[in-house]
C-alpha cells in the first residue's frame, strides 16, 4: 500500500496498546514516517511521559503534551468563563466536582484533540494514548457522557468528539501488540470493544518485535547441552511462539497486520523505516482509485 | 530456607509492594515472591489491583473459582506456610469504609446511594489507589497473614496510593466541603446551590446535576470525616514503615526501563526507597560465540551471535538503571522461552520463578 494513501486515510491516529508493547515507540515512528513522506505531523502525548521523536525537528514535525487540567483551563477560556474559573481550577474545586461526571477529564483531552483535528494542526496527528485498558475507558467516555448528560456544553463537547471518533476519515485507532499470548488476547478484546462500543474505525494492527527468522536446523552431531544448541532451541521456541500468535491473531481479528521486526537497537528513525516498509507490504485496498 | 537477596528483603518485610510497567511480568513476579515466601513458612496474602484480572490466570485459576475481594487459599504443595490471593474490588472496599464510619445505617445508605459517591468510588482518579492502600492496611492487621504482597496497576499512577491518604485528607478538608458543611456558609443548605456564583460557575463546567449530587454527598458525609481522617493517617503510617518494602520490576526494553526509573524517583520523593529491582525476561547467557569451534554449523554460530548481541543490547538499556541503583539489591531473571507458549503450566512457572528469585544472590 502506498504510504501516502495509508497516512491520508485519516487525520487522527490514536495509538493504543498495553504497557510494554512499544506503543510510544510506534507512535513516534508513525509521525516520523509521515514527515519523511512529506506530510506535516504532530505527536500528541496524553500520559505525561517524556516525548521522543525521530528525524530532525522542523516546523513540519512537532510534539505536544495534553494534560486534563490544561485542557480544562483552555475549555473554560473558550467557554468565556473569566478569571474566577481559573481560581476554581487552582483550588481543586472543579477537579473534585468534575469527578461527579467520571471521564470529564478524558473528554477534555479528546476535545482538545478534536480541536487540533478541526484546525488542521497537521496533516497527520498521532495520539499516544493511555495504556490499553485506560484507552478503552477514555474512548468510551464521549458516548457515556453524551447519553447521561442531557444538556449543556459537556453534552455538546461529547457529541462533537463522538462524531470525530465515528468518522473514519477523521479518526482511526492503531492497536499495537507483540506476538505473545497475553498481549494478543488483550488486543483482540480491545479491538472488539472499540468497534462495538465506540464505533471507531481500526487501522491495520501493528505487531511489534516479531522474530521473523527461519527456524535454525539443529544437527545431531552437536552436543545437545552446548550453548550453540541451547541458543538455537531458545530461538526456535521463540520463532514458533511468534508464528503461532500471529496466526492466532489473524484468525481472531480480521485486520491487516503491520509486522515490525524485533530490533533491540533500532532508533526511532530506523523504526520509521521499518514501519514504512511494512505499510508498503500491505495489499492495496480493493477500492483504490 | 533460602538465603539469597530476596530472603534478605523478605525477612524484615511485613508488606511488599511490587511496581513496574505493564508487560514486564509484574503480576507473575508478585505471585512468585508470595509463593516463595509461603514455601519458606510465611502466611502470605497476595493482592492485585490490576483491572486486567491477570493474577487469577497467573495462579492457574479456572473460570469457576474467581479470586474475589476476600482472600482465597491457594493450594501449594510442600509449602511450610500458606498462600492466599485476592483481587481488589474498589467499590466494595470503599463501601465497607463508609459502613464502618457511618453513625447510622441510614446515613451509610444515603451515602452509598448518592450518585456522586457511586461515581467517585468507582472512577475518581486516586480512589482505586487509595482503596488498594486501605486493603493493604486491612490485610496488614489481619492475624491470618504475616506478609502482604501487593501487585500494582500497570500505569504511571500506580504509586499514587502512597500519597492517596494525604489526598483523601485534603478531599475531606476541601473548600467545597467547607462551603457546604460549615454552619456559617450563608445557610447554603436552604438555598438552591446553583444560585451561588461560585457554584454556578462549577455547574457550567460539570453540569447542574453533577453539582447537586456532589453537594448532597458532602452533606451526607458529615460526621464520617473524623473517622476517615484518622484511618488515612494509620494507612499512611504503614506505607512508610521500615517493614514495608518496595520492589520495582522491569524488562530490558527502553519503555519499561524508563517507567522503572520514574517509579524509583516517585519512591525516593516519598521517602521510602527501593528495596529490590527485578530485571525480568532477560535474554539468557548461552556463552560466547567466540569460544565455539570453527567446525560448528554456521546457522548455529550465527544464531548464537545474534542472541548474544540481543543480550548485550539489553545490558546497555539496563545500564543507566544499574548505575543509578548500584547500592540496591538487584535480581536478573532470564526469560524461559516456554513462557511464550500459552500452553505452559502457570503455577509451575510461578514456583520456578519463585525459586530463581529465592536462590539468586
Amino acid at each position: 500500500m502506498d504510504p501516502r494513501r495509508f497516512m491520508s486515510a485519516s487525520r487522527v491516529f490514536i495509538v493504543a496498546g498495553k504497557g510494554g508493547v512499544g506503543k510510544s515507540t510506534v507512535a513516534a515512528a508513525l509521525v516520523t514516517a509521515a514527515r519523511r513522506i512529506g506530510l506535516t505531523a504532530l505527536l500528541v502525548e496524553t500520559d505525561g511521559k517524556p516525548l521522543m521523536l525521530g528525524g530532525t525537528a522542523d516546523a513540519g514535525l512537532s510534539a505536544q503534551t495534553i494534560t486534563p487540567s490544561d485542557a480544562l483551563a483552555e475549555y473554560l477560556d473558550r467557554s468565556g468563563l473569566g478569571r474566577i474559573s481559573r481560581r476554581l481550577i487552582s483550588s481543586g474545586i472543579v477537579d473534585v466536582v468534575a469527578s461527579a461526571s467520571p471521564g470529564i477529564d478524558h473528554l477534555l483531552v479528546l476535545g482538545k484533540v478534536k480541536q487540533l483535528e478541526r484546525s488542521k494542526a497537521a496533516d497527520v496527528i498521532v495520539v499516544d494514548g493511555p495504556a490499553a485498558g485506560h484507552a478503552l475507558t477514555m474512548l468510551r467516555t464521549p458516548r457515556a457522557l453524551a447519553e447521561s448528560v442531557v444538556v449543556g456544553p459537556i453534552r455538546q463537547q461529547a457529541n462533537d468528539v463522538l462524531s470525530m471518533l465515528n468518522d473514519e476519515r477523521r479518526c482511526q485507532v492503531v492497536l499495537v501488540t507483540i506476538p505473545e499470548p497475553t498481549p494478543v488476547n488483550e488486543a483482540v478484546e480491545t479491538a472488539f470493544a472499540l468497534e462495538e462500543d465506540i464505533g471507531v474505525r481500526l487501522a491495520p494492527i501493528v505487531i511489534n518485535r516479531v522474530d521473523d527468522h527461519e527456524n535454525i536446523p539443529i544437527p545431531d552431531s552437536v552436543s545437545s547441552t552446548s550453548g550453540l544448541v541451547r541458543a538455537a532451541r531458545f530461538r526456535n521456541t521463540r520463532i514458533d511462539g511468534h508464528t503461532r500468535c500471529i496466526a492466532d491473531l489473524e484468525h481472531r481479528l480480521p485486520l491487516p497486520q503491520l509486522r515490525l521486526p524485533l530490533d533491540t537497537t533500532a532508533t526511532i528513525d530506523e523504526h520509521a523505516t521499518q514501519l514504512l516498509a511494512a505499510i508498503e507490504r500491505l495489499p492495496e485496498p480493493p477500492d483504490a482509485p | 530456607m533460602t538465603s539469597g537477596v530476596l530472603d534478605s528483603v523478605l525477612t524484615t518485610a511485613r508488606v511488599v509492594v511490587v511496581a513496574g510497567s505493564g508487560g514486564v511480568g509484574k503480576t507473575t513476579v508478585s505471585a512468585a515472591i508470595a509463593a516463595q515466601a509461603a514455601l519458606d513458612g510465611r502466611r502470605v496474602a497476595v493482592v492485585t489491583i490490576d483491572p486486567a484480572k491477570r493474577l487469577a490466570d497467573a495462579l492457574g485459576f479456572g473460570a469457576g473459582q474467581p479470586i474475589g475481594n476476600d482472600p482465597v487459599r491457594i493450594p501449594l504443595d510442600g509449602a511450610h506456610g500458606e498462600l492466599w490471593a485476592l483481587m481488589l474490588d474498589t467499590r466494595s472496599t470503599f463501601d465497607a469504609l463508609v459502613d464502618r464510619y457511618s453513625p447510622s445505617t441510614d446515613q451509610a445508605e444515603r451515602i452509598r446511594s448518592n450518585l456522586f459517591y457511586r461515581n467517585i468510588s468507582g472512577a475518581l482518579s486516586g480512589t482505586q489507589e487509595y482503596m488498594a492502600a486501605e486493603k493493604l492496611y486491612e490485610l496488614h492487621g489481619d492475624e491470618r497473614f504475616d506478609l502482604v504482597v501487593v501487585d500494582t496497576p500497570p500505569t504511571r499512577q500506580a504509586l499514587d496510593f502512597l500519597s492517596a491518604p494525604a489526598r483523601l485528607r485534603r478531599f475531606i478538608d476541601h473548600p467545597l466541603y467547607r462551603i457546604v458543611i460549615a454552619p456559617s456558609s450563608l445557610g447554603l443548605r436552604a438555598v438552591n446551590a446553583v444560585s451561588q456564583p461560585v457554584l454556578r460557575t462549577i455547574a457550567r463546567v460539570v453540569g447542574a446535576q453533577a453539582l447537586d449530587d456532589a453537594l448532597a454527598f458532602f452533606r451526607a458525609f458529615q460526621g464520617l470525616d473524623a473517622g476517615f481522617r484518622e484511618r488515612a493517617h494509620d494507612v499512611d503510617r504503614v506505607l512508610h514503615e521500615a517493614t514495608t518494602k518496595y520492589v520495582v520490576v522491569t524488562s530490558a526494553q527502553a519503555e519499561p526501563v524508563a517507567e522503572a526509573g520514574f517509579f524509583i524517583s516517585e519512591l525516593e520523593s516519598q521517602g521510602v526507597g527501593t528495596s529490590l529491582v527485578v530485571a525480568n525476561r532477560l535474554m539468557p547467557d548461552f556463552g560466547s560465540a567466540d569460544d565455539v569451534s570453527y567446525d560448528s554449523p554456521d546457522p548455529l554460530r550465527e544464531n548464537l551471535r545474534e542472541l548474544t548481541a540481543e543480550r548485550h543490547a539489553e545490558e546497555l538499556v539496563l545500564l543507566p538503571l544499574r548505575t543509578r541503583l548500584a547500592q540496591t539489591p538487584w535480581i536478573s531473571v532470564e526469560l524461559v522461552a516456554e513462557l511464550l507458549d500459552e500452553r505452559h503450566d502457570t503455577l509451575a512457572a510461578i514456583r520456578r520463578l519463585g525459586s530463581v528469585l529465592g536462590t539468586s544472590d
